[in-house]
């Protein structure tokens, strides 16, 4: 079992939808956003592929890409064969839904909480996605490209002292 | 054994303001609330062990409950979304209570100038004595503790019930 033999099985099944390219010897799989559980899901079912492993969801900002800026990243792990795969999915950022992987992996959960907190991807079908790491009162998504690193209520460090 | 205050001494007696007895008393039997999160809690473990000893100075025994505790010790990194529990810990704190902010980040965020971190806990509670140092070591918090102490013993018992008082209290929105 190797990348090709991935490619070629996804190819069958989904057609030209998917691109592929490597990153850093992994295999990275872009594809439509609306078709990540159907992916994700041949790819867990399948008898030989056996994707039974979710090691990471993350998503980053991508600002100076109109229409997809965010993009949701997921980490999948074939314990059996011992590979890992990269799957990405690009939203817009005035509607980011991605349907949820929770029926899949129950750890999916809280990785898609945190997703949330932080990029305010909406994972459609999630149990109970609200904020886990960021206190409850927050308003925004820290980690878009808009929001500065700093805290924003702070005036006493100015930029010849601190460098802002 | 600490020295007697100023007073007045005579054949079997000895006379002395109430105040400095209070304070005498107050600053030699601080019983410490640690409340530490990071580094500089590892720092404070030392200073209470027996290296650095700090029941040498009175503070005896830990206490984890804010109930029975007067020096509240903030040693660590608070964020945003511990404030309000820390917060509620001070208030749990019988008066008269003193805090203690150890090391840059409980003092003013330290290097954590982040979006999700208290830039110091004087913003939700007052505080006493910043022990500066990322993380200070024991000597500094005993130093710190030593201030402290300067500050109870001289603290007037009508201080907690002062106008003054009342306002940075309501500053804080704590009744």
């Amino acid at each position: 079992m190797n990348y090709d033999n991935i490619k070629e099985l996804l190819t069958a099944k989904f057609g030209e939808q998917i691109q592929y390219d490597l990153q850093h010897d992994l295999l990275n799989i872009t594809l439509p956003a609306e078709m990540n559980l159907k992916v994700i899901q041949f790819l867990y079912d399948d008898e030989v592929l056996r994707f039974r492993f979710l090691t990471d969801i993350t998503a980053v900002h991508l600002p100076e890409r109109a229409g997809e800026e965010l993009n949701v990243v997921y980490h999948l792990h074939s314990l059996e064969n011992n590979i890992r795969l990269r799957l990405k999915v690009y939203v817009p950022i005035e509607k980011p839904d991605v349907f949820t992987l929770t029926s899949l992996y129950p750890g999916a959960n809280w990785m898609e909480r945190e997703t949330y907190d932080f990029f305010g991807v909406n994972f459609v079908g999630h149990p109970n996605l609200k904020r886990i790491l960021n206190a409850d009162e927050m308003d925004y998504f820290p980690l878009r490209k808009e929001y500065t690193l700093e805290d924003p209520q702070r005036t006493d460090k100015d930029d010849e002292m601190f460098g802002r | 054994m600490v020295d007697l205050p100023e007073g007045y001494a005579g054949e079997g007696f000895y006379a002395t303001s109430f105040d400095k007895v209070v304070g005498l008393a107050r600053k030699n039997s601080l019983w410490p609330l640690p409340f530490a999160t990071s580094c500089c809690g590892i720092e404070f473990m030392a200073t209470m062990a027996s290296n650095y000893d700090l029941a040498r100075f009175g503070s005896e025994r830990m206490g984890f409950t804010p109930r029975q505790c007067d020096m509240l010790l903030v040693a660590g990194t608070i964020s945003k979304k511990l404030g309000p529990i820390l917060r509620q810990v001070y208030i749990q704190m019988a008066e008269p209570r003193w805090v203690v902010a150890i090391g840059a980040c409980a003092s003013s965020g330290g290097i954590f100038d982040s979006y999700s971190v208290l830039q110091g806990i004087d913003q939700i509670i007052p505080v006493d004595v910043y022990v500066p140092g990322c993380p200070p070591r024991p000597e500094g918090i005993l130093d710190g503790i030593l201030k402290l102490q300067e500050l109870v013993g001289n603290e007037s018992l009508r201080r907690r019930t002062s106008e003054k008082y009342k306002e940075l209290m309501e500053s804080y929105g704590i009744k």
